[in-house]
C-alpha cells in the first residue's frame, strides 16, 4: 500500500509468506490431482517414489473400461446424478429467488425485515441436523432414494443465496432507471424484463453458479437420502471407496479430481461477481 | 417508493414459491423434528413415533457426559478455527494487497480452497495424513524428522488437530477474500494523513485499517456462520468421530444416534441444541452486520 516508504524486513517478509501462503493453499490439492493420474504401485511404495509417472488407468478403471477390474462403482450414474440434482435445483432457485430478491429490493412491506432474517436463518439450520427431520418426512412420502427429493432439498438450500445476492443486485441498479420506463408507458413487467434485468444479469449468472456449487458439492443430506444408483451424487459415492476392505487410494484422487474440475472452472468464470456480491450484497444498506 | 406501481400484494405474489419451498423443506421438517424429539420414535419401530415421553429424551441428553463431550468439543472447535481462519485470512489479505504485480492471479490463488466440497477437504486430509501412502509422513520419514510414521487420525491431539487444520484450510479464504475486497475498497487520504502526521506501520494498521476492516470482517463471520455445519462433512470422512468418540462433534454425534443407532426421538433432541446453538451464532452477527451496514452508510 504505502509502497516507498516500507522497511526493509516488510520487502523480504511478504514475498517468504506469499510463498508460504501459496504452497500451504496449493499443495494439498495438486498432490490429489498428481496422484490421480499415478499408477497404484508407485503411491503404495515404500520407500516413497518422489517422480510422478503419468496414467489413465485410474479413470479407466472408473467408467469400466479396464477388462482386469472385477466391478467398478457406478461413477457414470453418479455423474448423472449429481448433474441432474444440481441443474435442476440451480434453475429452479434462480428463477423463484430473483422474484424474491426483487421484492426484497424494489418493494417496502410489512414484515419485510423479518421474512429476510427468516430465510437466511434457513439456512443456518446445520445440513446433518435439517438430514434427520427430512429423512423422516421423505421416508413416508416415498421421497427416499429419488433425484425428485434431493432436487426439493437443494432448492430450499439454494433459496436464500439467491435472494440475498439478487437483492443486492438489484440494488445496484439504479430505481430510476425503472421509473423511467414506467413514465414512458411500459407496464411493471416491461420495466423489469426490458431495463433491471438485463443490468442485473451478470450478478444472476453469478449467482446461479454459486447454486451450482453449493448443490454439487453438498454431502450431509444427500448422503442420507441417497441409497442406489437411481440418485447418489458423486460426493456420496466418495464415500463408497471407504467401505471397501482396502482403500483405492489413486480410484479416490480419479474421482476428487471428476468433483473438483467442474467446481473449479464455474469458480474461475464468476469469481469477479462472487467477490463483489459476496461483499457488497452484504455491506450496502 | 415502488409499492404505487401495482397493488400491495406483488412482493408477496413474488415470494411465495420461494417461502413455499422454505416451509416445505425447513419450517414442516423442523416442527417434525421438535415434535419428534419428544416422543420415543425409533425408526426400527414406527408406531414409536407417537409415544410422546415429554422432556425424558433432554433429560437423558443433559445427563449424558458424551453429550457434553461433544458440545463443548464443538463450541471450542468452532471458536479457535473461526478466530485462527480470521487471523489467517487477515494475514494472507495483507500480503496480497502489498504486492504490486500479479494481484488477480493471486485472489484467484487464494480462492482454490473454496472450490472444495467440504467431502473432498477430508478425503484430501485423509490422504496427506494416512501413516502408509501420506505425503505429510512420507516427507518427514524422508528427511530424518521421524524414524516410525505417525498415524495422525489415531491419537485423540493429533486427530483434533488434523480436523482443525482441515477446517482451517477450507474456510481461511473466505477470510482472505472479503477482507482483501475490504482493503482495496479503502480510501488512500486516510492513509496518506497518517503517513504525514508520522504513524508507524504498526499504529496506521491498529488505528486506521483494523477499524476500516471491522465491518467487512463482520460480513465474513455472518457468512461463515451460516455454513459452520458443514465441517461434518469433512469430519465424517476423516474420523466419523472415532477413535473411540475423540473427535465427536455434535454433528457426527447426532447422525450417529439417529441414523445408525435409529434413535431418531433423542437424534432430534440433540438436533435442536445444535440448530439453536447455530441460529443464536448467526443472529448475533447480523445483528453485528446490520449496526455496521449503518456505519458504513455514514462514512460512505
Amino acid at each position: 500500500m504505502s509502497s516507498g516508504v516500507e522497511p526493509r524486513w516488510q520487502r523480504i517478509a511478504t514475498p517468504i509468506g506469499l510463498v508460504i501462503a501459496i504452497t500451504v493453499i496449493c499443495l494439498p490439492g495438486i498432490w490429489v490431482m498428481i496422484t490421480a493420474f499415478r499408477p497404484n504401485v508407485e503411491v503404495l511404495s515404500r520407500p516413497p517414489v518422489w517422480i510422478p509417472s503419468f496414467t489413465l488407468d485410474n479413470f479407466r478403471a472408473m467408467f469400466g473400461l479396464l477388462p482386469a477390474v472385477e466391478q467398478g462403482l457406478p461413477v457414470a450414474e453418479y455423474i448423472r446424478n449429481s448433474l441432474i440434482t444440481s441443474v435442476t435445483s440451480t434453475a429452479i432457485a434462480l428463477l423463484v429467488g430473483t422474484m424474491g430478491g426483487y421484492a426484497f429490493a424494489r418493494f417496502h412491506f410489512r414484515g419485510k425485515g423479518a421474512l429476510f432474517l427468516g430465510f437466511m436463518l434457513s439456512r443456518t439450520i446445520p445440513g446433518v441436523a435439517l438430514s434427520l427431520p427430512v429423512f423422516i418426512l421423505w421416508s413416508r412420502l416415498g421421497l427416499i432414494d429419488t433425484t425428485y427429493g434431493l432436487i426439493l432439498v437443494y432448492l430450499a438450500l439454494n433459496i436464500p443465496f439467491t435472494v440475498w445476492l439478487t437483492d443486492g443486485f438489484f440494488r445496484q441498479v439504479p430505481i430510476e432507471l425503472s421509473q423511467a420506463a414506467l413514465i414512458d408507458g411500459a407496464t411493471g413487467w416491461q420495466a423489469f424484463w426490458h431495463v433491471e434485468f438485463p443490468l442485473a444479469r451478470a450478478g444472476l449468472a453469478s449467482a446461479g453458479i454459486f447454486a451450482f456449487l453449493t448443490s454439487w458439492n453438498e454431502f450431509a443430506l444427500a448422503s442420507q437420502l441417497t441409497r442406489s444408483v437411481a440418485s447418489k451424487t458423486l460426493t456420496v459415492g466418495l464415500m463408497d471407496y471407504t467401505s471397501q476392505f482396502t482403500i483405492d487410494w489413486v480410484g479416490m484422487c480419479a474421482l476428487a479430481l471428476l468433483i473438483i474440475v467442474p467446481a473449479f472452472a464455474l469458480t474461475f468464470i464468476v469469481q469477479r461477481h462472487l467477490i463483489e456480491g459476496l461483499t457488497f450484497g452484504g455491506v450496502k444498506g | 417508493m415502488a409499492s404505487s406501481r401495482s397493488g400491495r400484494a406483488v412482493p408477496y405474489l413474488l415470494l411465495l414459491p420461494a417461502g413455499l419451498a422454505i416451509v416445505a423443506v425447513v419450517l414442516v421438517p423442523l416442527l417434525v423434528s421438535l415434535y419428534s424429539s419428544f416422543t420415543a420414535y425409533n425408526m426400527t419401530h414406527p408406531a414409536t413415533l407417537y409415544r410422546w415421553i415429554g422432556f425424558r429424551n433432554y433429560e437423558r441428553l443433559f445427563a449424558n457426559s458424551d453429550f457434553w463431550w461433544a458440545l463443548g468439543r464443538t463450541v471450542v472447535f468452532l471458536m479457535v478455527a473461526l478466530n485462527l481462519e480470521m487471523v489467517l485470512g487477515l494475514g494472507v489479505a495483507l500480503l496480497v494487497s502489498r504486492v504490486t504485480r500479479g494481484q488477480r492471479l493471486l485472489r484467484t490463488i487464494i480462492m482454490f480452497p473454496m472450490m472444495f466440497s467440504p467431502v473432498l477437504v477430508g478425503f484430501q486430509f485423509n490422504f496427506l495424513l494416512n501413516d502408509n501412502v501420506g505425503l505429510i509422513d512420507n516427507l518427514l520419514l524422508q528427511l530424518g524428522v521421524i524414524h516410525q510414521p505417525i498415524a495422525w487420525l489415531v491419537g485423540t491431539w493429533t486427530a483434533n488437530l488434523s480436523i482443525l487444520a482441515a477446517e482451517v484450510w477450507m474456510s481461511t479464504s473466505v477470510f482472505a477474500i472479503l477482507l482483501l475486497a475490504g482493503l482495496f475498497a479503502m480510501p488512500r487520504d486516510p492513509l496518506e494523513a497518517a503517513r504525514v502526521d508520522g504513524c508507524n506501520a504498526w499504529q496506521t494498521f491498529r488505528y486506521i485499517t483494523l477499524p476500516y476492516l471491522a465491518p467487512f470482517i463482520t460480513i465474513a463471520m455472518t457468512i461463515r456462520s451460516l455454513d459452520v455445519g458443514r465441517a461434518y462433512d469433512m469430519v465424517r470422512i476423516m474420523t466419523n468421530g472415532g477413535p473411540a468418540g475423540r473427535t465427536e462433534l455434535l454433528w457426527t454425534l447426532m447422525a450417529r444416534v439417529g441414523f445408525d443407532n435409529a434413535q431418531m426421538g433423542a437424534a432430534n433432541a440433540m438436533a435442536y441444541v445444535s440448530i439453536i446453538l447455530s441460529i443464536t451464532f448467526s443472529v448475533y452477527f447480523y445483528r453485528r452486520l446490520l449496526a455496521s451496514r449503518r456505519f458504513l452508510g455514514e462514512i460512505a
